[in-house]
């Protein structure tokens, strides 16, 4: 019978995923206005005026949330020595040879890098969205400034994308991960195999 | 509104040709605006309110003659009066008529994310099609001229049309139907550059030795240009650039840099799924014993065996 241990409780799991769905929604207006060939995406927020609209409220609420978010996890989130080892069987952990792979506590290095790319780049959107604001905060700025904002704007959002489809791909990948963010529970063989640092520390074992 | 009449050359956010088909016969138009000949009267600020049916706030008078003070949704054009002295003891009023240039490679067009909200004209008109603006701002980033205006009615960009609804009937824009000293003509675009090289060499003698013809190359040009007195110094009105092009910045926001990033996402999305039925899923053995020390088999291994 599989043993089941608490990895994450319903408060993180739904401060998760109003965050996931807030960014599926920024990301979808977002690049709508991001390249003709995404405009299209529009149509889902009510036409181009409305993306307009409501993209900015969206990415004002992902940052608040965001915010609650990473105040949970930022301290299992800390770069430790054991990290830079990891990183360097990185190889090994993507052809599947886990066998290589140091133990890890309850994030390894790859989900700590996810995890402080999007520290920088939602405060970056956040502050670069604001200066481009319209109708209520762009007419403060000079021009020069806001051609500055557009271009960090589009960029940091690009950085965060990716980062996100590596997210969701290592979710899909590693089976048994998405549990963990659905019922908050992962089997203690996964535990075991994945997180031995932490599944001791949760178990004692 | 799309004026059927006028071919159209470019389109905002669309990667696909503009309709075409009768833009051979299309003339190139120019608006050509000689300062030396500018009294000041504001007579093409009046017939701009009234042709286009637009209705300023009045503001308050704060000393001097600039009313309004900057161009807005409701003033598409302004006089801009700047008082130099070019030459020591010698004070010149120079009175510039501000407004759209009509850029031949219009930067607005440029930074539109919205698909047919500007449309330049195979006659170099560019124009706004306020009914497809979403009020992004983001022309504002892309004009060097500092031109477009959000409207705070209804949060649309508006600007000089050029009069296109006129211009496609085979009318002058209503500022040079207007101007009482012909320092507004309306014609071809070489027509225009022809009859400013008369006006620039009469001024020259009269002692202007630096007049000449304001057509920006760095914007490859443009559909409103001006005749300068100092031609060498066009700061002198009222900050008009000297070499005007669209900001580097917005070149590479809106550049090949964008379809490289998607396709760098759509790449990223690739990789992978042929990760995934290639080196395939991490999939743990729920009776995987307890010890880390005897090897763990790898899932390729075992898929073997």
């Amino acid at each position: 019978m599989t043993t089941w241990i608490r990895r994450y409780s319903a408060r993180e799991r739904s401060n998760h995923w109003l965050v996931a769905i807030l960014f599926i929604f920024s990301a979808l207006s977002g690049l709508a206005l991001f390249h003709p060939a995404f405009f299209f995406i529009a149509h889902l927020f009510g036409g181009g005026t409305w993306n307009r609209i409501l993209h900015p409220f969206i990415g004002v609420l992902l940052s608040l949330f965001f915010i609650a978010l990473a105040a949970r996890f930022w301290r299992s989130n800390a770069f430790i020595p054991a990290d830079r080892v990891w990183m360097k069987h990185i190889g090994d952990e993507l052809c599947n040879r886990d066998e290589r792979l140091p133990e890890v506590g309850k994030y390894n290095a790859g989900q700590k890098y996810l995890f402080w790319t999007v520290v920088v780049t939602v405060p970056t959107l956040l502050i670069s969205g604001i200066v481009i604001w319209q109708p209520w905060f762009a007419p403060y700025f000079p021009i020069g400034l806001l051609r500055v904002a557009v271009v960090i704007h589009a960029l940091a959002a690009w950085i965060m994308i990716l980062g996100i489809v590596v997210h969701v791909y290592a979710a899909i990948w590693v089976k048994g991960s998405v549990r963990a963010m659905t019922r908050g529970t992962v089997s203690e063989a996964w535990a075991k195999h994945h997180h031995r640092a932490w599944y001791r520390e949760m178990t004692g074992k | 509104m799309a004026l059927q009449s006028l071919d159209i050359k470019a389109r905002s956010a669309t990667t696909t040709p503009s309709p075409d088909a009768r833009a051979k016969g299309a003339i190139p138009v120019a608006k050509l605006i000689d300062i030396s000949k500018c009294i000041g009267c504001k007579a093409c600020q009046v017939a701009c309110m009234e042709w286009n049916n637009l209705r300023d706030e009045i503001g308050t008078n704060v000393g001097v003659y600039d009313n309004p003070m900057d161009l807005t949704d409701q003033s598409w054009t302004v006089m801009r009066f700047s008082e130099v002295e070019v030459q020591q003891g010698r004070l010149e009023w120079l009175i510039r008529k501000d407004g759209c240039m009509h850029c031949a490679d219009p930067g607005c067009l440029k930074a539109c994310p919205s698909p047919g909200a500007i449309v330049q004209y195979a006659n170099g008109i560019v124009d706004f099609h306020e009914e497809n603006c979403i009020g992004c701002g983001y022309c504002l980033t892309g004009c060097p001229f500092n031109i477009p205006r959000i409207s705070k009615k209804d949060n649309k960009a508006y600007k000089c049309t050029l009069c296109s609804d006129r211009v496609g009937v085979g009318l002058e824009p209503a500022c040079v139907k207007t101007c009482p000293t012909g320092a507004i003509v309306f014609g071809s675009k070489d027509d225009m550059i022809h009859h400013a090289e008369g006006r620039i060499a009469d001024l020259k003698e009269r002692g202007y030795q630096n007049a000449g013809l304001y057509d920006p190359q760095g914007v490859s040009g443009t559909h409103v240009m001006y005749v300068l007195q100092h031609a060498d110094k066009p700061e002198l009105y009222a900050n008009l650039p000297k070499d005007p092009s669209i900001s580097p910045l917005v070149s590479l926001w809106k550049g090949v840099t964008k379809p490289l990033m998607s396709l760098g996402i759509g790449l990223a999305v690739f990789v992978g799924f042929f990760h995934y039925v290639t080196v395939g899923p991490k999939v743990v053995d729920e009776d995987e014993p307890d010890s880390a020390d005897p090897p763990r088999p790898s899932e390729p291994i075992k898929e073997r065996s």
